[in-house]
């Protein structure tokens, strides 16, 4: 028994030892504010230069959760979060139609491309409409991934399919049921056609074997939209705290972050809530 | 290609060990936290209950041993899906507002190693002498001497249910993932860290966390490891 208490007490010292070590005095009690987003909005880093600025502005703490946009709005529905900053237009108007989301404001927008071998075997390198993109590649039977996963991605990509009358299925169709990194690698061992976002293709540039072969067309922008859970649908969501958020990132000094933040050497998101021309 | 991918996690690992990374040491820290307190709850309440399934018979024996060891195969994302509903606010403890704090975690780890536990303290027990358990209550053992000296003779198959049942949640992702929601500085573990990392791209990141991971498990199971044989001498 002696040396079972001494094993005991030394687990928990070494424990104590390694906890004390590691242990990050930041995590205070505070206000706290559950942000649902989207894992390409966090994935990006630019939650990490955005956030801190507003935590000590109101000394509150924002706990980000990233999840695909089906899932965020979920969350929302289901009062788990405060307030979502997702990218699907017809998905938040639909929240918001619902009674669920209150004060939805723009934020910023970047783009989906479309990526695919350099062989290209549907021939759409360069094409400025991506629905005829897209119809040419079903055409050619051409390998396709999609995420599959009700992501803010999978729904432009659903849109765009129904936008030409096609169904998307067949052989040449692939569903991942994956996040966009996991789905990318899918695409690059299929040498298959994907629509991604073109944060996630820059993290993932190096190590893939795939182009760039459609962008620009409007089709393809991105918006994201902040919407606060409404209040009233779930009494006990922070809203003060979330309007607080919608007033920050939509100022002078939220935008003038997006509008600076760069990664991977490029600039990933365009602030759309202040003109850049306006923004100081 | 992948050779790469090594030895540039190594390198990494090292580098993260030897720097004190903040951000790691946080998500490590909690890691550890939340592993071994789900670790002592589900032994505080798994222990007694292996030993009584064991020790008492009682109708439907056979059916919940059954029960126990079909549990054994349960994905923790089925686990984490189920505690989900309940721990959302429309679940039925929604009002406590669990979800995505660390106690919504540690409650759904411990439902995920209980079963473990339960089982594999049920089989130690199970393997403990007899003869000399007969002879201790037919020499008057109280039932506080039975069950201490159940523990004794049990202790290493015990110790081995903690262990592999700390195992399973320092390594496990379905829970954490699920009803922490991996928040930077609060719910992050090692693990949702490397899901993390491989969706961002970055796989040696994710692969030294794993051996951050591995080498912080080895510590903990050669201290454990070293006392245990100490106890022959």
């Amino acid at each position: 028994m002696n040396n079972s208490k001494k094993l005991i007490i030394l687990t928990v010292l070494f424990t104590l030892v390694v906890s004390f070590v590691f242990t990050n005095s930041s995590v205070i009690a505070q206000d706290r504010l559950i942000l649902a987003t989207t894992t390409s909005t966090e994935n990006s880093g630019l939650l990490d230069v955005l956030i801190p600025p507003f935590e000590e502005k109101f000394n509150t703490r924002v706990d980000v959760v990233s999840v695909g946009t089906g899932k965020a709005i979920s969350l929302a529905e289901n009062g788990d979060a405060d307030i979502i900053l997702v990218h699907a237009r017809a998905a938040e108007e639909a929240f918001v139609e619902a009674g669920y989301g209150v004060n939805r404001r723009d934020v910023m927008y970047n783009d989906f491309i479309i990526l695919g071998p350099a062989s290209d075997p549907a021939g759409i390198s360069g094409m400025e409409d991506a629905g005829s993109a897209f119809k040419k590649i079903s055409e050619t039977s051409s390998p396709f991934v999609s995420r599959g996963d009700d992501s803010g991605t999978n729904k432009k990509e659903l849109s765009i399919w129904s936008g030409v009358g096609i169904e998307s299925s067949g052989n040449w169709y692939i569903e991942t049921g994956q996040g966009m990194g996991a789905s990318l690698n899918v695409a690059n061992e299929k040498q298959a056609y994907i629509l991604a976002d073109r944060g996630t293709f820059l993290a993932y540039k190096a190590d893939l074997d795939l182009e760039i072969l459609v962008e620009g067309d409007p089709e393809l922008f991105n918006p994201y939209g902040i919407i606060p859970v409404n209040p009233a649908v779930h009494n006990h969501v922070n809203y003060q705290m979330a309007m607080a958020f919608v007033g920050y990132i939509t100022s002078q000094q939220g935008q003038k972050i997006i509008s600076e933040y760069t990664a991977y050497g490029e600039v990933l998101f365009n602030p759309s809530a202040i003109k850049p021309e306006n923004i100081e | 290609m992948l050779m790469e991918y090594i030895i540039q996690a190594l390198k990494g690992a090292i580098n993260l060990i030897f720097t004190l990374d903040p951000e790691v040491s946080t998500v490590v820290s909690t890691s550890l936290q939340l592993s071994l307190t789900s670790t002592v709850l589900a032994a505080i309440i798994g222990t007694p209950l292996g030993i009584m399934i064991t020790k008492f018979d009682f109708t439907g024996k056979h059916f919940l041993n059954t029960i126990l060891n079909t549990l054994l195969s349960l994905p923790t994302v089925v686990l984490g899906l189920l505690v989900f509903s309940f721990i959302s606010r429309r679940g039925v403890f929604g009002e406590w507002g669990l979800l995505f704090t660390m106690r919504g975690i540690i409650i759904g780890q411990v439902l995920l190693i209980l079963p473990i536990i339960i089982a594999l303290v049920r089989n130690a027990i199970h393997d403990v002498d007899e003869k000399m358990y007969k002879t201790a209550v037919s020499l008057g053992a109280t039932g506080t001497q039975q069950f201490r000296l159940l523990l004794s003779e049990a202790r290493y198959g015990i110790i081995g249910a903690l262990i592999t049942g700390f195992g399973r949640v320092v390594g496990e992702v379905g829970v954490s993932m699920m009803l922490g929601g991996n928040i930077k500085g609060y719910t992050r573990t090692i693990t949702t860290a490397i899901a993390m990392e491989t969706n961002k791209g970055r796989f040696s990141f994710g692969l030294a966390l794993g051996i951050i991971l591995l080498s912080i498990s080895f510590i903990i199971n050669y201290i454990i490891y070293y006392f245990q044989s100490g106890e022959f001498k």
